[in-house]
């Protein structure tokens, strides 16, 4: 069992909804990741998502992509992410770790050759956002071999069909992109993503995490009441900006955020569980 | 060629050109995508669809463009006859209008109100906007704030048609940001939006799409040239930045395998400098903006800047067919520097009255070296994808002259 499923097994069991939070890798800069990772880990978060920076994040909003080019600036470099994952799990066997980013870096490496190094430094999840179930191949192969997750997206336009190609091909969990648009847009019709995950849980029995448009303690504890899992990714990442020369306070506040997110979601999700299918 | 290739047989189901093309996008995208590529195959069968672009093509773009023979640079370069085809001479002044009629009247029958489109040197989005205009669509145009410096005349059209241009600041502020920028919108309102891909780039159906748009250009160049010599060109040769106007002249003679294709890269400060826009003289494959293409990337797969003097080749991928044809030996692809394609741009304005695009300048500057090495019986097209007149400002600031 992946460190992913054993995750999602055990949030599941205790009724609660995993909190998934995104962090750029090497934003600020490359020293800040992994105490930032132990951070959010002591802030109760369930799994983290490590960005892997790209030049040209199609997929995401002005937020994430500044973050890109803090952390390119610094040459951050795919190989340096799965170096920062090596590194946390001196300290931390548990907490499960998505990597998520664009193909083009893994192409240039070459999918085996990452494959390999990520299992090695302690991945357990990768998610390239511009690489659908139709062009992904051997992707999946490639991956479970070595014991990865392959994480694949779905969003409100995906029709049942695809849905259930995608629900075929993915592993660990599937991350729904809860509205049209970019990372760090700002809408987000919690009713209506109830409704919607419901009758994608009739499709796939694997766990549902929701991200895009995760802003604030309050929208977290709404999504949770209806997903595995809630992804908040520039909601944390703007605060870098907020503290550009003291990269301690951005980590302190980003842990922050988390807790009270933490909290918010402990509280808005009692008896209410959506049962697994 | 070894054997016979079923040229209508590509791009495959998926997009596929080989190991090229391909949809290589956010799963928002998907099924818009889906729906885009449905509504092409429909209309692109529709009797009447078609006789509505025909006829758009010529009472409003002014089609058929003309073949011209440019026999005094023939003379002077005293080798193979050289023929130009005009698509300066298309209303607003490129052959981008051909792709965006096509793309606005299948925005039309899918009920979008909206259209964006990217833009590098402007003519595409100029091309966007005149088609919005005259079909009442709202339309904003994303381009790379350094290129809306270089080509002010351009940006100042768009605006006077009454498209929105949004200025793109992030990455390298050229074209390629600029299409990130279009993507970022489109996944936002998918709804009633439509894109309309200036290139032979992107996701498919995006390449096959502009290209079949764009083919006009080789279907009417094959018909003139036999009419007026009675026998096929020996060479093509057209500026391959994205790459729509040298598919669109290269197309049609896929087949005919005495044809040679040249398609003519930014060389920018020279290969050798790294200063270019030449991802198929100096990249390798990788994948950006939907498709898999050569790409101008660093040793970690992170697209790199590039360089041109022509805003509208300075892009740091290229069509996925191109791609392709350069793998098999179609086509072949070769570089020309910034000074080369000035010094093109002059030659042809003082030899035979015609004022050249600075993209177009490049396939020119290719032909000045290539017709005195062919027989007088022989002959070159070279598309004139574009006119000059937007780039005077930087002509003159190159040469310090105030306008």
């Amino acid at each position: 069992m992946s460190r992913i499923t054993k995750r999602f097994a055990e949030t599941r069991s205790k009724g609660r909804s995993a909190l998934v939070p995104y962090v750029t890798a090497g934003d600020p800069s490359p020293d800040v990741t992994v105490p930032l990772m132990h951070d959010l880990v002591a802030a109760r978060a369930d799994l983290l998502e490590l960005g892997v920076p790209f030049s040209d994040p199609m997929a995401d909003g002005p937020v994430i992509q500044q973050a890109c080019e803090r952390a390119l600036s610094h040459g951050t470099s795919l190989r340096d992410v799965m170096g920062m994952v090596r590194v946390f799990r001196e300290h931390d066997q548990d907490t499960p770790v998505v990597l998520m980013g664009y193909l083009n870096p893994v192409e240039r490496m070459g999918v085996e050759v990452f494959a390999e190094a990520a299992a090695a430094a302690g991945v357990d999840g990768v998610l390239m956002v511009d690489l659908p179930p139709e062009e992904s191949g051997d992707w999946t192969g490639v991956l479970e071999r070595v014991g990865i997750d392959p994480i694949f997206l779905i969003a409100p336009t995906t029709t049942d069909k695809r849905l259930r190609q995608v629900s075929a091909a993915a592993r660990g969990f599937i991350y729904y992109v809860s509205l049209k648009g970019v990372t760090g847009s700002q809408t987000l019709d919690t009713a209506e993503l109830g409704n919607r995950l419901e009758s994608i849980r009739a499709l796939t029995a694997l766990p549902l995490g929701v991200g895009f448009g995760i802003r604030d303690a309050n929208t977290a504890a709404s999504v949770a009441r209806v997903a595995d899992a809630v992804v908040v990714g520039s909601a944390i990442v703007q605060l870098v900006t907020r503290f550009p020369q003291a990269p301690e306070q951005f980590r302190a506040a980003a842990a922050d955020l988390v807790r009270e997110m933490r909290a918010a979601m402990d509280k808005a999700r009692v008896a209410e569980v959506p049962a697994p299918a | 060629m070894k054997q016979e290739i079923d040229w209508a047989a590509f791009p495959d189901a998926r997009g596929h050109f080989g190991p090229y093309g391909g949809r290589f996008v956010a799963e928002t995208l998907m099924g818009a995508l889906d729906e885009l590529q449905a509504v092409y195959e429909k209309y692109m069968k529709d009797p009447q669809f078609l006789a509505e672009l025909d006829a758009d093509l010529q009472h409003f773009v002014g089609r058929p463009s003309p073949l011209y023979h440019a026999e005094r640079l023939s003379r002077e370069l005293g080798g193979a006859q050289v023929y130009l085809k005009r698509e300066d001479l298309n209303h607003t002044g490129a052959h981008k209008v051909n792709n965006t009629i096509g793309q606005a009247l299948l925005a039309k029958r899918l009920g979008k109100t909206r259209i964006i489109a990217e833009t590098g040197a402007g003519q595409h989005g100029v091309a966007t906007a005149t088609v919005a205009a005259r079909l009442g669509l709202e339309c904003v145009v994303y381009m790379g704030a350094e290129d809306i410096q270089r080509q002010s005349p351009n940006v100042y059209r768009m605006r006077l048609l009454g498209a929105d241009v949004v200025a793109v600041k992030s990455g390298s502020r050229t074209l390629k940001d600029a299409l990130n920028e279009a993507m970022r919108d489109w996944v936002t309102n998918v709804d009633d939006t439509f894109y309309i891909i200036g290139t032979v780039a992107g996701p498919h159906p995006y390449p096959a799409m502009v290209r079949d748009f764009q083919s006009v250009i080789g279907r009417e160049a094959r018909a003139q040239h036999l009419e007026m010599t009675g026998r096929l060109p020996d060479a093509l040769v057209a500026c391959v930045g994205g790459g729509s106007n040298a598919i669109g002249l290269f197309h049609p003679f896929l087949g005919d395998t005495s044809v040679a294709m040249i398609g003519v890269e930014a060389g920018g400060e020279g290969v050798a400098t790294g200063r270019h826009s030449a991802p198929l003289c100096a990249g390798r494959p990788g994948v950006l903006h939907g498709n898999r293409t050569y790409l101008m990337e660093d040793d970690n797969g992170q697209i790199i800047e590039t360089h041109s003097i022509s805003a509208g080749l300075d892009y740091p991928g290229v069509g996925p067919e191109h791609a392709w044809l350069k793998d098999i030996g179609r086509a072949t692809y070769v570089s020309v520097t910034d000074d080369e394609s000035l010094r093109a741009f002059h030659r042809l304005t003082r030899t035979e009255g015609i004022i050249p695009a600075l993209e177009t300048s490049h396939a020119i500057a290719h032909v000045l070296a290539l017709a005195p090495s062919m027989r007088a019986d022989q002959s070159v097209i070279i598309n004139l994808s574009g006119r000059g007149d937007k780039d005077l400002n930087t002509i003159a600031r190159l040469e310090g002259i105030e306008l």
